[in-house]
């Protein structure tokens, strides 16, 4: 009996050590983005994982933070992207809500198959709508704007928010609903005040992921920003160039910054944000 | 209950939806049938497009290396990219099962999903490169110089590869975290009731964990069936197609297509081909949220 507990206490070990071993070599490629992010070019031009001479700088992070050498200042980046993602979470998931709430709570003509629409919206790539998009972008004079990014975002967000919402709701007791009703209370209050309240832990899933969808998206903004006072963090990333080789030291510092955000909220809102992931795939 | 609640609660999501996708999806599909002077010409732009090399070229395929044209070069994306992913995610979730510490190794390696595609472009051009690639190490470690010594995103032959090698680096951590969810949902009881008759680990995990794995085997292969079909970021910023057209992909040549040649009826035959591509997954996903 010892012996048997010694030996799976052994197997333990030796699974504990090969899980962290494929962790470890998994995140390698971040480790050497790191690297070549914080030291200076000469160092790792033959290897990032040479570490004999070994000195630290943080002039990549200057450089492409403001924009030398040629590279698009990424602080101009950050600072539209982040205007456009959080108004690119709201909005949609504000409108989005509301219509949630009428295909989980409400019975109206032809119902079913709107919402079957919608459903189907949420595969399409995003190829479909590009060259229509561009011209009403045109016409509307909303070319190389905020508000034109963040409504192309929050049209192409509603869909999957909304069958996240309408599942979730479905699931919330009707009860307290009816009582306000009786109570005297509108559509809007009880929407307001009972099921968003009570919605609070999907409404937290919905923002992580639709705020970091859009932090990390490409296509519209390549599709609709065209000026470098526009450009997004994604942009001044993919167009980084240098004029003899790839600026790595820049690249690193850049994707460093980049990163960072979304991979805090994921560390902020890791419950939420894995709920909502694999809530919306399994249960969609 | 007659109200006008549905309506006014329904309007603001209606019409912005109207408006920027379903709008832009039926003016796709009618530009799609148009020549550039305006004028209907039926299937002519699936045509072209279908039998243009940068598309489809059997000519090349199987026995030339790449280019294949891009709608070969999305199956072998789904031929290679799916089971690598698939059962790389599933043995990550399985060894790290039981494991100390485990959320934090999962979080490392779920980290590829968190970070922006272009951010992945750049690590496989990277992780490729002659001189700073690990991978091209590994290579070189082994004594495969012919590999090692090449900067893989500029090769014809390899830059498909390197895309679609970097990219189950990126996407692995998507089905380790479904297939641990998977995981954590089936009751020790299955396995202690096997344990009494003798079972090994080996047979527990054929005949307990592998059948109750298959629902999220199937969310798994349609999630990143239609990833595979959309990939963009990715190529755009590693190889922008390159060499050559060897490592193009259909929404990259859509997006080139439409805003660099100005080839825009040809453009929106692509993107209702790729469309038409996602379709039957898409309706997968739709008649299971009808039924849940």
């Amino acid at each position: 009996m010892k012996f048997n507990i010694t030996r799976r206490s052994i197997l333990k070990i030796v699974l504990t050590a090969v899980a962290w071993a494929l962790a470890i070599l998994w995140t390698t490629p971040f480790i050497g983005l790191f690297m070549v992010a914080i030291r200076p070019m000469e160092e790792i031009m033959h290897g990032w994982w040479n570490v004999g001479h070994f000195s630290f700088t943080y002039r990549n992070f200057i450089t492409v933070w403001t924009g030398a050498e040629g590279s698009y200042p990424l602080h101009i980046g950050i600072r539209n992207s982040l205007i456009i993602a959080v108004f690119s979470s709201i909005i949609p998931l504000a409108i989005s809500a509301l219509a949630a709430y009428v295909f989980a709570r409400f019975d109206f003509p032809v119902k079913n198959l709107i919402f079957l629409s919608i459903v189907l919206l949420m595969g399409i790539p995003q190829q479909i709508i590009a060259v229509p998009l561009f011209r009403i972008m045109k016409d509307l004079r909303l070319l190389n704007t905020y508000l034109g990014l963040i409504l192309a975002h929050s049209a192409w967000g509603a869909p999957w928010i909304i069958l996240f919402l309408r599942n979730y709701f479905l699931t919330l007791p009707k009860e307290l609903e009816e009582a306000a009703r009786v109570d005297g209370a509108s559509d809007f209050q009880i929407f307001l005040k009972i099921v968003m309240p009570l919605s609070k832990p999907a409404l937290l899933s919905i923002l992580a992921l639709q705020f970091t969808w859009v932090w990390n998206d490409f296509f519209f903004a390549l599709l609709l920003m065209m000026t470098p006072d526009k450009y997004v963090a994604t942009q001044c990333l993919a167009f980084l160039k240098g004029k003899y080789h790839v600026p790595w030291g820049l690249l690193g510092a850049g994707s460093i910054i980049t990163m960072s955000l979304p991979i805090l909220l994921y560390f902020a809102l890791q419950k939420y944000y894995i709920r909502g992931m694999i809530g919306w795939v399994i249960r969609g | 209950m007659k109200s006008k609640t549905p309506i006014f609660f329904l309007a603001p999501a209606m019409a912005i939806i109207a408006l920027f996708v379903v709008y832009p999806i039926v003016d796709t599909v009618r530009l799609s049938f148009l020549s550039p002077d305006g004028k209907f010409i039926g299937l002519n732009n699936y045509v072209n497009v279908l039998t243009s090399n940068d598309v489809l070229n059997l000519k090349r395929f199987p026995f030339t290396h790449p280019p294949w044209g891009s709608l070969i070069h999305n199956a072998v994306w789904i031929a290679l990219h799916l089971p690598l992913s698939l059962l790389l995610g599933l043995l990550f979730a399985v060894v790290f099962r039981n494991v100390k510490g485990s959320s934090i190794a999962k979080s490392l390696i779920f980290l590829g999903m968190v970070t922006p595609m272009v951010v992945g472009g750049w690590m496989i051009r990277f992780m490729f490169d002659r001189d700073l690639g690990i991978v091209n190490l590994l290579f070189r470690l082994v004594g495969l110089s012919d590999l090692a010594n090449k900067t893989w995103t500029a090769w014809p032959q390899l830059s498909m590869l390197a895309t679609i090698l970097g990219a189950v680096w990126v996407w692995t951590g998507f089905s380790m975290i479904v297939y641990s969810a998977a995981l954590a949902t089936i009751p020790r009881e299955y396995y202690e009731a096997a344990d009494i008759d003798g079972a090994s680990g080996f047979q527990k995990f054929i005949h307990i964990t592998l059948p109750l794995l298959k629902p999220a085997t199937i969310v798994v292969i349609i999630m990143t069936i239609l990833e595979e079909l959309k990939i963009f970021d990715i190529v755009f910023v590693a190889t922008m197609g390159g060499p050559g057209g060897s490592s193009s992909v259909l929404a990259l040549q859509m997006y080139l297509m439409a805003f660099k040649y100005f080839e825009v009826n040809k453009a929106t035959a692509i993107a209702v081909l790729l469309a038409l591509l996602t379709l039957p997954p898409t309706i997968y996903v739709a008649r299971s949220v009808r039924r849940g």
